[in-house]
Order: structure tokens, then C-alpha cells, then sequence
């Protein structure tokens, strides 16, 4: 009986299967594949080596990882700060009116990353929206916010806000009312009530938040093109100079591999040190 | 409970509840003595957790004032009174062990780490739980013993009164009923000022040492179990505390009543009616007894059994009089022996029935 039961669970599965074995699975083989083939070649069935890892340490490679994982840690302790208040908001305080902030968040989703950021490109360039008011206005003389750092983290928190606010809301919305009232009823005060009680059982909702954003900015290199004028480079664009100008897939592997993995640890890492059901209280 | 005068501990003056054009509390006046145990009463509806949420703090009234010792506390937040609640829901913290939801109050009160372990070990005996308890969480713990764990947290920072909000309302009949018990062993220990509220006239009755019954944002009568049985101010209050018979009638000359329903008419109770005006007579059935042949009564009936149910210790009769349907108690060891739709005839004495005002 319960084989029968596996059996059909299992042919269910199997369209999802094969489509995930050929458009993900294959694919990432392939760079694993090639990350250890010798440089600048193109074929897979060459002795493995280590000489792409040897390149990425000894050239500034390694700069660009650091780049990509300091930005993506600016950026989500800039959301987390930026987006619980709303998302406390949405959850707690609008009712209806949650609705609307919502659809005006995914609407900005309808329009392409890059379009969006060059609209920010023209408002933050020299003379563009933001400094030629100024200067027409008020008089104020100011120089373009553009290709710096801070831009790309702007930006970045700018494409990236969805993805932490919605987990935020949801794991808000767990927190039981009554939780907070009876703390509050025991004498906690509202920082109190949110470092005992809200934090600690919107830590699902947090955490998911936090790693869904960083893992999309530790790929993202729009930002950091477009509003950082290339002044930093950050490892998505090394890859993707590696395969295209550089013609060298197996750096780019090599490369993609580094950034998988540690990706991968790091999101294992913070999965693993909180268990999700003991937070739900469903032990 | 003594009958000298006695501190009042939380008075209440003309509170007004207004949620948009809705009165969910018309004007309350109340005054909660120390140390007893008071029950509010009253259906869903009846306003009993607005108010509640009013006197923890939770809420503010739209009207009237809040005294907590003489002192206007209306604009007192929850988390400043000396005050706490028992949820319904428990509201116990899922992410601590029982030992740190007890000791939430104290922790917030910057106590020792030890002297809150020990308070803390206190109330666990006190609740009948075994100090292991301490380190367990309270998602592992049974609905009974979170039960003792929010109390235990609530009496943590000694708080001068508790409210409850119908905490044992989930649980199953006989838990219900051992925990309500205890709650009235724990009242009579810590001599704290307990504040109950409830939909249940019979929880009210087992705990407590007053209740007020409250019906549509008002409070009809405050009073003790006694008083609330036998002296209900009106219909609403008789037929809360559970079945009672109720006859219409109007008063005629010497001292006789008539009933409006049926023909017929009954000997009228002492503090009675004025000729021709109408009230209502109210007669509880374990007060009604089966008349043995040219056996009197002041008052008696003829109808027909129509059915018995068994209630434990007593049985119950429907007994049909003229169309109208009356109610009768007897003990099990009295219990009627003829056949079910023989003809009867029933009967009660003057001092045992009473009349109430008509409705208004």
C-alpha cells in the first residue's frame, strides 16, 4: 500500500524531475565540470586541475568576491532596518491599507531592473532630476551622486526591498497578538516587547528575508554597472566577463563555483543554527 | 465572606465604551473590594472582555473614570499597573521553557537571575507542578498544566490584581472543573484580588465570592451566589443561572395572582405586586414537588409528564400545564414513579417562588 502510494508520488514528480535534471541540475554539473579543466579551453574531457582557483587567488579575483559579499551584507542590514518598521506596519497597524502598499511594491516589479535603474541613473547624474533641481531651486551646487559605492548599495536596496519586506510582513504577521499584549501586560516595554517577542518569533520570516536578499545581491552586478560605473567590480560581472570578453569558461566556472559554495554554506549555516519548527513552538 | 466594610480595590464610575456608533459599555459603575474574587458574567456580546481590556489597561474608555485605589488610572498603560491578566488564549511565550515565561515580570524588573529562579520554583510548587517543569518548555506541556503556567506567570511580580479572561474555557469538562477549584484554593492562599470574567453562571457560582451579570454593555445586578439565585432582579438573571419557570401574571385582589398565559391563578409571594400590575413569577423546578393524592400545596397545578432526563445526582421532569412547558428537579432518591403522560398534579409553596418586574 504505502509503496503503491510512493509509486505514484514518484510519477507525479517525474515531468518536474526531468525538467529540473536538464535545466539545473546538467547545467551546474557542467560548471562544476569545467571549473577544473585547464584554462582557456573548451572541451570537458581533459585531466582536472586546480590552476582556475590558483588564478582566482593569486589575481585580484578574490577582491571581487569580497566586494560582492560586503555589499550584499551592507545591503540586507540596510533593508532589515529599512523594512521592518513598514513590514511591522503592513502587518500589524494598516489593515487594508497593507493591500495597497503591497500592490504598488509588485507593480514596481512589472518594469525591468534595468529600466528602473536607469531611471535612477537620470535622477541622481550630474545635472539630472535630483542636483539640476537643487541648483535651479535653491541653489545648491552639487556633483553627481553616481558611480560610487554608496550608489551601487542604493541601488541595490532599491531593486531588492520586495524581497525583504514580503518574508518581513509574513513573519510579523506570526507573531500572536496576545503575545504582545501579555508581555506588555507583564510590564515590558514596546522595546522590550520587540526584542522578547517579536524578533525572536518573526526570526523565520527574518531569516528569509535576509538570506533571499543577500543570495540575489551576491549575483547581481546591474547595480554596480549601472549606477556604480564599473568603478567597483563585483564577482557576478567577472563571471560574466570571464565567459564572454575573456573567453575563458572554466575561470568563469571556476569563479561560479567559489561563489556557489560559499553562497551555499553560508545560507546552510544560518538555516541549520536556527531550527524553524522550534520557533513555530512545534517541536 | 464578612459583611464589615472592606477596602475597595479598583472602583469603576460610569465607563463608556464607544467603538464608532456602537456602545459596547454604557455607563458601568462597579466597585471591586480587596482580596475577593469577583465574577463578571454574561453572555457573548454582553461587553464583559471591553471591559476587561479597559481595567487591565489594554484600552482606554470613552467615558467614566477608573480608581485603582483612590487613584485615577485610565491613562495608565498595561505595562505600568499593578495589574495582570490571564488570557484566554494563555498567551504563553512558545519560544521559553516555564521557568522563563514565569520569570518574564521579573526580568523585566531587572531581578537577580536567582531570586527570580527561586520566585519562580515557589509558584511552580505552589501550581502542584514538579520543579522539573522548570526547564520544560511549555509547548511540550499539557493544556492543564499551561494552564498553571500563565497563573504562575501572572502572580509572578505579585501583582495586587489578577483578571482572567475566561482562561479554562478549552478545556475539556472534568479539567475544568478540578482547575476552577483550585483557582479557588490559590485565591484563598495568595489572598490577591481576583477579577474573573466568564459566559458561564455555573463556573461563576463554584469561585466565586460576587458576581455581576452583565447584559448588553450594563451590569443588571452584582451580587453574591445566594443573592443571584434566589433574588435575580429580573428575567434575564433568572434564566442565565439555567432552567427556571416563569409565568406571566397580573396581580389580583388578596393575594392571589392571575396568570396571563393560561387560566388559572396563584397564590402570591409577600413582597408582591401591586392590584393590577403585571410581573413575572418565578418558581426554580427543584422547588416543585409532585403532589401525592389530597396531598396540599399553595399553589398547584395539573399536567402531564412528558419526559425525564437524568442529570446524575437529580432527574429533570417536562411537565406540560395547559400548552406551557414547566421544568421539575428532584433529587434521584425522590424521583417520580408513575408513568411518562399520566396525568399529575404538582405544586410548590408561596415562600419558595418570586416575583420579578415585567420587562420593560
Amino acid at each position: 500500500m504505502e509503496s503503491e502510494q510512493n509509486r505514484e508520488g514518484f510519477l507525479c514528480s517525474l515531468p518536474v524531475l526531468v525538467l529540473l535534471a536538464a535545466i539545473f541540475v546538467a547545467p551546474l554539473l557542467v560548471i562544476f565540470g569545467f571549473s577544473v579543466m585547464p584554462g582557456k579551453t573548451f572541451s570537458l574531457l581533459q585531466a582536472p586541475t586546480l590552476e582556475n582557483f590558483a588564478t582566482i587567488v593569486n589575481q585580484t579575483y578574490y577582491q571581487s568576491l569580497l566586494w560582492s559579499l560586503g555589499l550584499s551584507f551592507a545591503t540586507v542590514v540596510i533593508l532589515l532596518v529599512v523594512c521592518y518598521p513598514l513590514a511591522f506596519a503592513m502587518a500589524k497597524v494598516f489593515g487594508t491599507f497593507a493591500n495597497v502598499i503591497t500592490v504598488l511594491v509588485v507593480l514596481t516589479l512589472f518594469v525591468s531592473e534595468n529600466i528602473r535603474l536607469f531611471g535612477w541613473v537620470l535622477v541622481l547624474m550630474k545635472g539630472g532630476l535630483l542636483s539640476g533641481g537643487l541648483k535651479a531651486w535653491l541653489g545648491i551646487e552639487m556633483d553627481s551622486l553616481l558611480y560610487d559605492v554608496p550608489a551601487i548599495i542604493f541601488g541595490l536596496v532599491y531593486v531588492y526591498l520586495p524581497f525583504m519586506l514580503f518574508p518581513l510582513v509574513l513573519g510579523i504577521a506570526m507573531v500572536p497578538e496576545e503575545l504582545r499584549q501579555a508581555a506588555s501586560d507583564l510590564g515590558a516595554s514596546r522595546w522590550t516587547v520587540m526584542r522578547e517577542i517579536d524578533l525572536p518569533l518573526a526570526l523565520p520570516g527574518i531569516l528569509v528575508g535576509s538570506m533571499l536578499t543577500f543570495v540575489l545581491c551576491a549575483g547581481a552586478m546591474a547595480e554596480s554597472k549601472l549606477l556604480g560605473g564599473q568603478k567597483v567590480i563585483v564577482m557576478a560581472d567577472e563571471i560574466e566577463t570571464a565567459f564572454t570578453y575573456g573567453q575563458n569558461w572554466p575561470l568563469g566556472s571556476a569563479l561560479s563555483v567559489v561563489l556557489i559554495i560559499l553562497i551555499g554554506f553560508v545560507a546552510y549555516f544560518v538555516l541549520r543554527r536556527v531550527d524553524l519548527d522550534r520557533i513555530m513552538g512545534k517541536t | 465572606m464578612s459583611g464589615t466594610e472592606r477596602d475597595v480595590a479598583l472602583k469603576l464610575r460610569g465607563i463608556t465604551k464607544k467603538f464608532g456608533e456602537f456602545s459596547a459599555l454604557n455607563g458601568i459603575d462597579l466597585d471591586i473590594f480587596d482580596g475577593e474574587f469577583i465574577t463578571i458574567v454574561g453572555p457573548s456580546g454582553s461587553g464583559k472582555t471591553t471591559l476587561i481590556r479597559l481595567l487591565v489597561g489594554m484600552d482606554r474608555p470613552t467615558a467614566g473614570d477608573i480608581f485603582l485605589r483612590g487613584e485615577r488610572i485610565n491613562d495608565v498603560p498595561a505595562s505600568r499597573r499593578p495589574t495582570c491578566m490571564v488570557f484566554q488564549s494563555l498567551a504563553l511565550f512558545p519560544h521559553r521553557t516555564v521557568g522563563q515565561n514565569i520569570e518574564f515580570s521579573l526580568k523585566i524588573r531587572k531581578v537577580a537571575p536567582e531570586a527570580r529562579r527561586k520566585r519562580a520554583l515557589e509558584l511552580i510548587s505552589l501550581l502542584h507542578l514538579p520543579p522539573e517543569y522548570y526547564d520544560k518548555k511549555v509547548t511540550q506541556c499539557s493544556g492543564g498544566e499551561q494552564q498553571r503556567v500563565a497563573l504562575a506567570r501572572a502572580l509572578a511580580f505579585d501583582p495586587e490584581i489578577l483578571f482572567f479572561d475566561e482562561p479554562l474555557s478549552a478545556l475539556d469538562f472534568r479539567l475544568r472543573k478540578t482547575l476552577e477549584k483550585e483557582l479557588k484554593d490559590i485565591h484563598r492562599q495568595t489572598g490577591k484580588t481576583f477579577v474573573y470574567i466568564t459566559h458561564s453562571l455555573e463556573e461563576a457560582m463554584v469561585m466565586s465570592d460576587r458576581i455581576a451579570i452583565m447584559r448588553k454593555g450594563e451590569i443588571e445586578q452584582v451580587g453574591d451566589p445566594d443573592q443571584i439565585y434566589n433574588e435575580p432582579v429580573n428575567r434575564f438573571v433568572a434564566e442565565f443561572m439555567g432552567e427556571v419557570n416563569l409565568f406571566q401574571v397580573r396581580a389580583g385582589g388578596e393575594g392571589r395572582l392571575e396568570a396571563t398565559e393560561f387560566d388559572g391563578t396563584f397564590a402570591a409571594p409577600e413582597d408582591g405586586l401591586q392590584p393590577g400590575q403585571e410581573g413575572i413569577l418565578m418558581v426554580r423546578p427543584e422547588v416543585i414537588r409532585f403532589l401525592a393524592p389530597c396531598e396540599a400545596a399553595d399553589c398547584v397545578l395539573e399536567g402531564t409528564v412528558y419526559n425525564e432526563y437524568a442529570l446524575g445526582s437529580r432527574v429533570q421532569y417536562h411537565v406540560r400545564v395547559d400548552g406551557k412547558m414547566l421544568s421539575v428537579e428532584k433529587l434521584r432518591e425522590d424521583r417520580y414513579t408513575g408513568d411518562l403522560d399520566s396525568t399529575v398534579l404538582i405544586g410548590w409553596d408561596v415562600e419558595d417562588s418570586r416575583v420579578l418586574a415585567a420587562e420593560s
